[in-house]
């Protein structure tokens, strides 16, 4: 036997607390985060993933504390995300007990980020997040979205995806924006496409609805990890629940 | 100074928090310190070797402390456990920048050939290895498993995250081997020296059980 698909959850924080949205809209309440990272692991989560998506830089330190105090209790893989502006963000969300911080909007604003802190810290910390949407009025099949989902960039995510890697990104995190929050199952089309044109690791995100959903992800996307959430934070499954499930279907997990 | 129950080798290479807080957890009672002090390192009781980057840069920044010596001292006398790039900087050479490393033992460290590897289903394997892999103990012959493998099922599952693997030219070292898909040496072990490819600091039960025994372990009585 040999490598596990890996289980993600995924906690988007905001003032301290665990928010999930519909959308990137509409957040309700799921709780504290240093708890729900304690159940989690507890029900064999592989890794967690932690978006800051505070709007107000003040706010900003509050993550670190989060991290800091998840990463003394939880000894399982921790990535965090959002607000990565800088070497320096990368630097301190390391320091504060990440394993691995996520670059979004600033890999497109600057990209050489990515290589300048895949150089200094090592590609295996540095994951590149693509948000990508169908698109119909371009060559290609799928576009680079930033900011949350909201501003368009006319990148083909393709060839974002292969030029990220060439960076130094070890990882991708790949969100369809026209999934996120909807339950209707990952984009597996668009997960299958980037997997197929990259050596790294791909992780599907935004959409799951049932363990099925999570299934289809390494079987249709080619997805070496599943992201989810909802269907985690309020109780639907548990990560235990979804891994035997996996398993149940030819999937191997780690039990 | 005080003393330094496990030191925590810093040469400047990423975060060396993960390990020092599960060895803190692990053993609360212990004095760990993360240090770049030669000093520090030799008079320590126990010493962890991480590594995390890539194995010239580790190598350079090792130097650039001052620190070979007193690592090789600690291999060679002190409960030592190399984690990673601990145990790659522990042979003679690296494919990755064509590096030198320590020579404490012979073979080399390799890339995996990804492009041609494909798992049973036919399916890409992706370079880095990074995951969840199962771990088989390799025992010497005749003799009870290795200490640091007490209370660790065989087979059980470590979280990894590399891109290069090693080679060990005397195979009586080879302590535990994983899949991928072929076989590949991921843990060696001689005298008062363990040293594993994959993160105990970051695979949840089975790692911090590995990382109680390595504070328990005492080479030179068995």
């Amino acid at each position: 036997m040999g490598l596990a698909k890996r289980i993600i959850p995924c906690l988007d924080v905001t003032n301290g607390r665990v928010v999930k949205g519909v959308n990137f809209l509409e957040l309700r309440d799921a709780g504290d985060p240093v708890e729900i990272a304690r159940r989690y692991n507890e029900q064999g989560a592989d890794e967690l993933t932690f978006l800051d998506i505070t709007a107000s830089s003040d706010d900003r330190g509050l993550i670190l504390h989060i991290i800091e105090e998840v990463a003394s209790q939880v000894f399982i893989p921790l990535t965090v995300g959002g607000g990565v502006r800088e070497v320096e963000d990368v630097r301190r969300l390391l320091n504060a007990g990440a394993d691995k911080v996520s670059i979004n909007t600033t890999a497109v604003l600057n990209p050489k980020i990515v290589q300048a802190a895949a150089a200094k810290f090592g590609s295996q910390c540095i994951v590149v997040a693509i948000d990508a949407k169908k698109v119909e009025n371009q060559s290609f099949e799928w576009e680079v979205f930033t900011h949350g989902g909201r501003r368009a960039t006319g990148l083909d995510a393709i060839k974002w995806a292969e030029y990220m890697v060439s960076l130094g990104a070890g990882e991708l995190l790949v969100t369809s924006m026209d999934r996120d929050g909807t339950k209707v199952g990952f984009n597996n089309p668009l997960n299958k496409a980037i997997s197929d044109a990259v050596e790294v690791p791909i992780i599907a995100s935004g959409g799951v609805g049932n363990l099925q959903h999570l299934v289809d992800g390494v079987k249709q996307g080619g997805a070496d990890a599943v992201l989810a959430a909802s269907i985690f934070h309020y109780g639907e499954y548990t990560v235990k629940q979804a891994k035997e499930y996996m398993a149940q279907h030819g999937i191997e997990v780690r039990l | 100074m005080s003393k330094i129950d496990i030191a925590v080798v810093d040469y400047g290479m990423g975060n060396l928090r993960s390990v020092s807080k599960a060895l803190e957890h692990v053993a609360p009672s212990k004095n760990v310190v993360v240090t770049s002090n030669p000093a520090e390192i030799v008079q320590a009781e126990r010493v962890v070797f991480p590594g995390q980057g890539a194995m010239p840069d580790c190598m350079r920044e090792l130097d650039a402390r001052g620190l070979r010596d007193a690592v090789l001292y600690a291999a060679q006398h002190k409960p030592f456990l190399g984690i990673c790039i601990g145990l790659q900087m522990l042979f003679e050479h690296s494919e990755e920048g064509d590096a030198a490393g320590l020579g404490l033992f012979k073979g080399n460290v390799k890339r995996f050939p990804s492009p041609d590897m494909v798992d049973s289903h036919g399916d890409k394997l992706k370079v880095p290895h990074m995951g969840w892999n199962q771990v088989y103990q390799v025992n010497k012959t005749g003799s009870s498993p290795h200490a640091l493998w007490h209370g660790i099922e065989d087979g059980a599952r470590f979280y990894y995250v590399h891109s290069y693997y090693v080679e060990p030219q005397d195979k009586g070292v080879i302590s535990g081997f994983s899949l991928y898909p072929k076989q590949f040496t991921c843990a060696i072990a001689e005298n008062n020296l363990f040293a594993v490819q994959f993160h105990p600091e970051k695979s949840a039960d089975a790692g911090l059980q590995l990382l109680t025994n390595f504070v328990n372990w005492m080479p030179n009585s068995a």
